[in-house]
């Protein structure tokens, strides 16, 4: 976002990235959805499927991907990438547990859902564990105030959270070991 | 019971999918609209509906439509904000989760009444699940004839897309959701040109929250007239209304504009009152709006009996009231630090700027700075004037309204609990504890600042 500038990552020591057929076909179906010569139209939705392509982060050379199917110049997609909470512009764990901390979900616990999943992964929001496995950040609100306090993680969210539930989840996660994506059916 | 006029069907069993919806009445709005009306005639009963919209800004949607600019040879366009990121709101993504079709159908109609070529609806990047069901939605609506061309033999051709956004809430702001839609980062636009002029690809266009869209289809098919009679004065229909915070039934609920504010808290039909402990504050409709305490909200300065509808809750202006809003609706127990939840909102704006316009890019970090250091007992009594006169800066000096809408829950707080941020700042060791209040409620020293 605006007020916080975030770096775009070099190239050094990213793989290289190139999209899957299936993705190039939904990019297609998605480019479909705009006027001819408004295809920049498809960028953001692009850049969500080159993310869940890259282990849930946009690399350079992930976004140099996007700036070629579209035809766009590199900065038209960097300058984007930078400025949405949702893309990634560094690694992150193969679970993104994203804690909502905005007042309605402060009102109903949030504080301390945070505390309790830093206690338990040892970890500060913003960082991830040394095995790669989670990674914690607190975000603004996530539409579920209803349901606080809740943490989103990939195309889930997990609501009502109490420190049981987070237990709970955490478990299932580490039986399970496989990445959520936003994109994710 | 309320009448129900978007959420009648809503626990039927299968009403996700267009059988079931169809079962129940769906898509009549279409036949009737695009059978036996003319699109002029939808315009003028949405006219007289009086349905105001319902993102947050209450503009009567009939006006906006009528400001649409028709240039011969120029394709129009119906856009759906279906962004919803303001705290405490998530009404559009209930409906859009249980009753999708509805904004499908609202969508078809109000794109008939425009005269648009295509319509989108954007939805907030966080809610890819639901983006997800609606386009499911969308492909039924295809599949059976609904949307396309030539829709039932009536020569209107309408296609419908959804896009989805990647986690901003300044693009809930029509002019940086368009910038948003044509794939640039969210910079709210200058106005004029409004969107009716020059929107999306520079084209006349119509932006319009999800819950506006969908009272479209009760409008067309019980007419405007019918749909005025519920409510009070200018605040028509029903509203959504998303209930958080320390309330015993979170929940989203229809409410007939015009019960009244203790009907809604404390009946039980609606939020069935405070948990556990008293009510101390209400932020009535989003982040945003003025957040007032507890018995203002009640009942205004004057004594009156405060009720739910735009009128009434702004009634005594900022100084004493506060905004319907979005309807996003939460509620604090004395537990609760005011200053607390300032700072809060304080970060979420500064997160949010969009960093164009220097007052609200800088304004909305002091801000934060300052109401972090009082609320960790590090503030001087100073802080509290500069924070006033910070916000006073920000508000009406900005392109898009994310300024104000940084401003006022600051203003709002100290107008009401300034006694709260002065107890921070005489007593820095008790509030270390970041549950200060929980253990021992704050008591007002000082007759609260409106009377």
């Amino acid at each position: 976002m605006g007020a916080t500038i975030k770096a775009v990552t070099t190239r050094e020591g990213t793989k290289p990235f190139a999209f899957s057929e299936a993705a190039l076909a939904e990019c297609r179906s998605i480019i479909a959805r705009y006027p001819a010569e408004r295809s920049k139209s498809a960028l953001i939705p692009i850049l969500h499927i080159a993310q869940s392509e890259n282990d849930g982060w946009l690399s350079v050379n992930a976004m140099d991907a996007v700036a070629q199917v579209l035809g766009l110049k590199h900065i038209e997609v960097y300058e984007v990438a930078s400025f949405y909470s949702m893309f990634n512009l560094h690694p992150v764990g193969t679970y993104h547990l994203e804690v909502c901390q905005t007042s309605p979900c402060m009102i109903r616990g949030s504080e301390k859902i945070v505390g309790h999943l830093s206690k338990k992964l040892g970890i500060q929001p913003g960082e991830t564990t040394k095995d790669g496995m989670f990674t914690l950040k607190t975000v603004e609100c996530l539409g579920s105030c209803g349901s606080a306090p809740m943490l989103q993680c990939g195309a889930k969210y997990y609501e009502d959270l109490t420190p049981e539930k987070v237990d709970a989840m955490l478990d299932a996660m580490r039986a399970e070991n496989k990445r959520q994506t936003y994109t994710d059916r | 019971m309320g009448r129900k006029l978007l959420f009648e069907h809503i626990t039927k069993p299968g009403i996700q999918g267009l059988e079931g919806y169809r079962a129940n009445g769906g898509y009549r709005s279409v036949e009737k609209a695009l059978k036996t009306m003319s699109p002029e005639a939808v315009v003028e009963e949405v006219k007289k509906s009086g349905l105001r919209g319902r993102g947050g800004a209450g503009f009567p949607t009939g006006m906006k439509w009528s400001f649409l600019a028709k240039p011969p040879g120029v394709p129009r366009h119906i856009v759906c904000n279906a962004d919803e990121s303001e705290p405490g709101t998530f009404k559009d993504r209930y409906l859009m989760e249980r009753i999708p079709h509805l904004l499908v159908e609202g969508m078809i109609t109000s794109g008939f009444a425009l005269g648009a070529e295509s319509g989108y609806i954007y939805i907030r990047g966080e809610y890819f699940y639901v983006h997800r069901i609606l386009e499911r939605a969308i492909a039924e609506a295809y599949a059976a004839g609904w949307l396309g061309k030539n829709i039932l033999g009536s020569g209107f051709d309408f296609d419908l897309h959804m896009h989805i956004g990647a986690g901003a809430y300044i693009c809930g702001e029509e002019t940086a959701l368009l910038e948003s839609l044509e794939g640039k980062r969210g910079n709210p636009r200058i106005k004029p040109p409004f969107p009716a002029v020059k929107g999306l690809y520079d084209r006349p266009t119509v932006v319009n929250n999800v819950e506006t869209i969908a009272a479209v289809v009760p409008i067309v098919n019980d007419g405007g007239e019918e749909y005025a009679k519920i409510g009070v004065g200018k605040s028509t229909g029903t509203k959504l209304i998303s209930a958080g915070g320390n309330i015993k039934r979170p929940g989203v609920y229809e409410i007939e504009l015009g019960i009244t504010c203790d009907e809604f808290l404390n009946s039980d039909e609606y939020c069935g009152g405070i948990e556990g402990r008293a009510l101390k504050a209400v932020v009535p409709g989003g982040s945003s709006v003025p957040i007032i305490p507890g018995e203002l909200f009640l009942k205004t300065a004057a004594g009156e009996t405060r009720l739910m509808t735009y009128e009434s809750l702004s009634d005594g202006g900022f100084a004493t009231g506060s905004m319907l809003g979005s309807g996003g609706f939460y509620a604090y127990n004395d537990a609760q630090c005011i200053v607390r939840s300032t700072w809060n909102h304080a970060r979420f704006y500064h997160h949010e700027s969009c960093g164009q316009c220097s007052p609200c890019r800088e304004g909305t970090g002091w801000m934060e700075k300052l109401l972090h250091r009082i609320e960790n007992g590090h503030g001087h009594m100073e802080d509290i004037d500069l924070l006033w006169d910070i916000q006073r800066r920000i508000e009406g000096n900005t392109i898009c309204p994310l300024g104000d809408a940084a401003a006022w829950p600051v203003a709002s707080a100290i107008r009401h609990f300034r006694d709260e941020f002065e107890y921070h700042v005489k007593y820095p060791t008790k509030v270390k504890d970041p549950d200060h209040f929980a253990k021992e409620p704050f008591k007002r020293e000082l007759k609260a600042s409106y009377a």
